[in-house]
């Protein structure tokens, strides 16, 4: 890259006028064809060789350089007539209405002239925004009459989008000119127009810009067919008009005619400049799609702005379908070998990698560690043959670059849209493996937010040993295992990998020897000396602690009971840790889990994340060959209760809706007292929810009384947080309870009522929304249609949501992204302004935080206590 | 001025304006500014130029110190 590096100190923006427009343009275009019948482009046509040239094998007519060096030179075409600009149109209207129509003054007094001359050189010498005071002008520059020459003046109105009424009379483009023409410099300067680089009456074109063909190539189908860009057909467009107004002016044509050719130029070009004007009809193509004109090629979504300057499209990136894996580390990704031969890393050949790179590059593009590209030193860039790979190997000498495929170690980014936080993006090392998917461990999905329904991922291989570095360092996943927004564990087990290490570490569960061998063996761990002694599960997950670590913590089981009777918890939800062996307590959702690990948290503050990174490796490794051992399956029988059981919460749902009616009853003959600061309609909608919440929990209760931790996997996944909730199994067996719209009883439908299967004012547990059944049972046709509503409403919300965040986000980020923390803690923006003089006014980062606080007390108490207890 | 939600607002003198300065290693400008005009700088008698010293109760880190320019 060469270029001289110059310090931007000004910009300024103004407007062209018609001697710069011609004084740019290296031609002047009249005709409105493009190619002659030999295919080559007409002189003074729109593809006028001067313009510049695209292609590398022709030289251009006007700068001497090949295409692709040239960027091309802008013509002009002559106006017959003079057309208004619409990007200018609503300017123009403001800057006619307060001007005199027969003197150009401004319509202010020479007292305000004086006075906000004096304001306006304060605000430039401040360097301050004048777009207060030119509005505050426009709005007092507005007069009957010409306070310089006493005209009176008429009103002046804009019809949308060009045109300038004045009373009843449309004003033509020449005369608007006209009155342009005649503000003087001062009045022009506070209507906001600077003099020195702009004059109203430029808004008025008479001359029109033609872009160069690089704007607007011409692209050629299969069919040898030439296809012109939007812009050139409105460039034609504009051509074909303008050449017939000015013959017909030259024929001395009647006004009418001319007048309408000059409306249909005025179309052309306001619709070349922008063809979504309101009260213009887009101008089509012969297909009846929309031209793209110069404002779509900028505005929106896929405009230049948002799609080709603030986010671009790169090589060396992949994306395919996710799948799992927990047999590979949490910092690798399984890469396809189909993918890892088209993405490489280039290597510079030196002595010591020579004979390697020979090898890959003797392996071609086709054989996995191969190579697709040789650099030679002076950046001829060639691509490796079957046919050609033994001259380039005889070549290849220290210097030369070799594009090799991705290899095992080699470190890459890898990303989940939607990209919300610093854990969507991170660096991974590969693992080339068979087959079509990216690979990921299992612990990595909460901070990408992925499951493999479908979700497909992408990767970014890195160029450069430093952006290498940089990754490495910054960006490898055990550097965040802990989260920036809460100070703990993100990453960590989920599912089977909790429930796993459940059936590891219950009290029941025993093992032989030859069990714990197997177990070992399976999750690659480190098999001990025999001793012939028979094992708990929780010595096998002891083998993952660290030898010196000393944890209590209540367990995710825990019931909390109102005694705790901690070693002795009945539940085995007590965990102790004492010098790296878990004496009680069970491994759930609290231990290693995303969002609520203790032990996974307190190994990455302590013991740093290389050790995180191998007991979150082992440990998904253990929890798998433990769930295995013991097998591991749900159904819809893990929520069957006895007859028994149904039949209590019958009876006890049936009491509830009986004491519904009681309370309606009583609203009803005027018995019932309004609670304060409710009336009474509200008092009997609160006690109703009040009554029947009660009864849903009291059904779950029941329900759950049934339910026996040790042979139910539903309950075994519902209580250590693997995964569902005790609500979701009593839904399931006892009762699904009342469905809301709006935080309230469902009060919506028909006149007065909710289905017409009720009575007018009907209030009862059923006639609002209240279901009965369980899902297990099914819902009946009312009962469904209530659900229906309240499920969808969910929908609804969850839609709007995403949403209203997803546009939040982007503003914050916007508003964010140049503030940085220097050295010393303050916060600066991009200009060095202060915006925070300690970061969060504490100066701790979130992330090494422990839950947001500097230290836990609570905590470290804790652990010296067991430690002095020994 | 004494409501607790108005934090503490103190004119530095001179010499304390640039020990503040050259402490935190950065020119007049670059400090968050205040009105003149604001109620709080009134009440004070802030005049421009003038470096304000705000201490306010943080959630974060109990009691929390930043400074302020007064501009016009
Ligand atoms: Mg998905
Ligand atoms: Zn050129
Ligand atoms: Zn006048
Ligand atoms: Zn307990």
């Amino acid at each position: 890259m060469k270029g001289v590096l110059k310090k931007i100190s000004q910009i300024n923006f103004g407007l062209m006028s018609p001697e710069d427009i011609r004084k740019m343009s290296v031609t002047k275009i009249v005709t409105p064809d493009t190619y002659d019948e030999d295919g080559y482009p007409i002189e003074n046509g729109l593809m006028d060789p001067r313009l510049g040239v695209i292609d590398p094998s022709l030289k251009c007519r006007s700068c001497g350089s090949k295409g692709g060096d040239c960027q091309g030179h802008f013509g002009s075409i002559n106006l017959a007539r003079p057309v208004i600009h619409v990007g200018f149109a609503d300017t123009l209207h403001k800057i006619l209405r307060s001007t005199c129509h027969s003197c150009g003054r401004i319509l202010l007094t020479d007292s305000e002239i004086v006075d906000y001359k004096g304001k306006f050189e304060y605000l430039m010498n401040n360097e301050d925004s004048l777009t207060n005071i030119i509005k505050e002008i426009y709005t007092v520059a507005r007069r009957d009459k010409c306070p310089h020459c006493e005209e009176e003046q008429e009103d002046v109105k804009i019809d949308k989008p060009v045109s300038i009424v004045e009373g009843n009379y449309k004003l033509t483009p020449s005369e608007v000119r006209e009155r342009l023409e005649i503000i003087p410099d001062e009045d022009a300067l506070l209507l906001g127009v600077n003099p020195e680089v702009a004059r109203p009456e430029w808004m008025i074109l008479t001359v029109l810009p033609v872009p160069p063909v690089t704007v607007r190539p011409s692209i050629t189908l299969e069919t040898g067919e030439r296809s012109e860009d939007d812009l050139t057909h409105k460039l034609v467009d504009i051509l074909r008009i303008n050449q017939r107004l000015k013959e017909n002016m030259e024929a001395g044509a009647p006004q009418l005619i001319v007048e309408d050719l000059w409306e249909l130029l005025q179309y052309h070009v306001t619709t070349y400049f922008d063809n979504e004007a309101s009260g213009v009809p887009p101008a089509r193509h012969r297909s009846g799609r929309p031209l793209k004109t110069l404002a779509q090629r900028l505005k929106g979504k896929e405009g230049r702005f948002r799609s080709n300057l603030s986010g671009k499209r790169v090589n060396f990136s992949a994306r395919t379908v996710i799948s799992p894996d927990p047999y590979i580390s949490i910092n690798e990704v399984g890469v396809p070998d189909l993918i890892a031969k088209e993405v490489t890393v280039p290597v510079h050949v030196t002595e010591w990698n020579m004979e390697e790179m020979k090898e890959c590059i003797r392996n071609g593009s086709d054989v996995h560690p191969g190579a697709n590209y040789v650099i030679r030193p002076d950046d001829r860039k060639i691509r490796i043959y079957e046919e050609t790979k033994e001259a380039v190997i005889d070549k290849l000498e220290p210097g030369f670059i070799v594009e090799r495929h991705l290899k095992d170690g080699d470190i890459v980014l890898f990303n989940r849209q939607p990209s919300l936080h610093r854990m969507s993006m991170m660096a991974h090392e590969v693992r080339v493996l068979p087959y079509k998917t990216f690979r990921l461990n299992l612990c990595v999905c909460p901070p990408y937010n992925a499951d493999f329904d479908g979700d497909e991922m992408n990767m970014h291989v890195f160029q450069t040993e430093e952006s290498r570095a940089e990754a490495k360092t910054l960006m490898r996943v055990q550097e965040h295992i802990l989260s920036p927004r809460f100070g703990g564990p993100i990453i960590g087990g989920i599912h089977d990998h909790i429930s796993g290490a459940y059936l590891l570490t219950r009290e029941s569960a025993t093992f032989t020897e030859e069990q714990v061998f197997q177990i070992l063996r399976k999750a690659k761990m480190a098999i001990p000396d025999r001793t012939g002694e028979t094992w708990s599960g929780k010595q096998i997950f002891s083998l993952l602690l660290p030898n010196d670590l000393n944890m209590v913590y209540k367990a995710e089981i825990c019931r909390k009971c109102d005694e705790c009777l901690k070693r002795e918890c009945k539940n085995d939800a007590y965990v102790v840790i004492e010098d790296g062996q878990l004496l009680s307590g069970v491994m759930d959702e609290k231990a290693y889990g995303a969002f609520a690990g203790k032990i996974l948290d307190h190994i990455v503050k302590e013991y740093g994340t290389d050790r995180a990174r191998e007991f979150l490796d082992a440990s998904t490794k253990l929890a798998i060959s433990g769930i295995m051992k013991a097998g591991f399956t749900t159904s819809t029988n893990d929520e069957e209760i006895p007859l028994e059981a149904k039949e209590r919460i019958e009876i006890h749902l049936h009491k509830a809706e009986e004491k519904v009616d009681q309370l309606i009853e009583a609203y009803e003959n005027h018995e019932l007292e309004a609670l304060p600061g409710r009336s009474l309609e509200e008092t009997l909608e609160m006690k109703i929810m009040q009554v029947l919440g009660e009864a849903r929990d009291k059904s779950g209760e029941i329900a759950e009384s049934y339910f026996d931790i040790n042979e139910n996997h539903a309950v075994i996944m519902a209580l250590t947080g693997a995964r569902g909730s005790m609500l979701n199994l009593t839904q399931i067996t006892a009762c699904v309870g009342q469905q809301s719209v709006r935080g309230g009883r469902i009060d919506r439908g028909y006149n007065e009522r909710t289905l017409p299967h009720f009575r007018k004012g009907e209030l009862g547990a059923k006639a609002r929304g209240f279901v009965h059944s369980s899902y297990k049972e099914g819902l009946d046709p009312i009962e469904f249609f209530f659900h229906a509503m309240g499920g969808r409403e969910g929908l609804v919300d969850t839609a709007i949501r995403t949403a209203q965040s997803g546009y939040m986000q982007r503003r914050l980020v916007n508003a964010l992204q140049d503030l940085n923390v220097k050295e010393d803690g303050t916060v600066m923006d991009n200009r060095g302004v202060i915006i925070q003089t300690t970061y969060g006014e504490d100066g701790v980062d979130p992330a090494k935080s422990d839950y947001g606080k500097v230290v836990d007390l609570d905590k470290l108490i804790d652990e010296m206590r067991i430690k002095s207890g020994k | 001025m004494k409501h607790e939600m108005v934090p503490d607002h103190a004119v530095l003198s001179k010499s304390e304006s640039n020990k503040v300065l050259k402490k935190m290693d950065i020119h007049l400008e670059q400090l968050p500014k205040i009105k003149s005009d604001d109620p709080v700088a009134k009440s004070i008698g802030a005049k421009e130029g003038d470096i304000l010293e705000i201490t306010r109760k943080s959630s974060t880190a109990g009691k929390f110190i930043t400074y302020r320019l007064v501009k016009d």
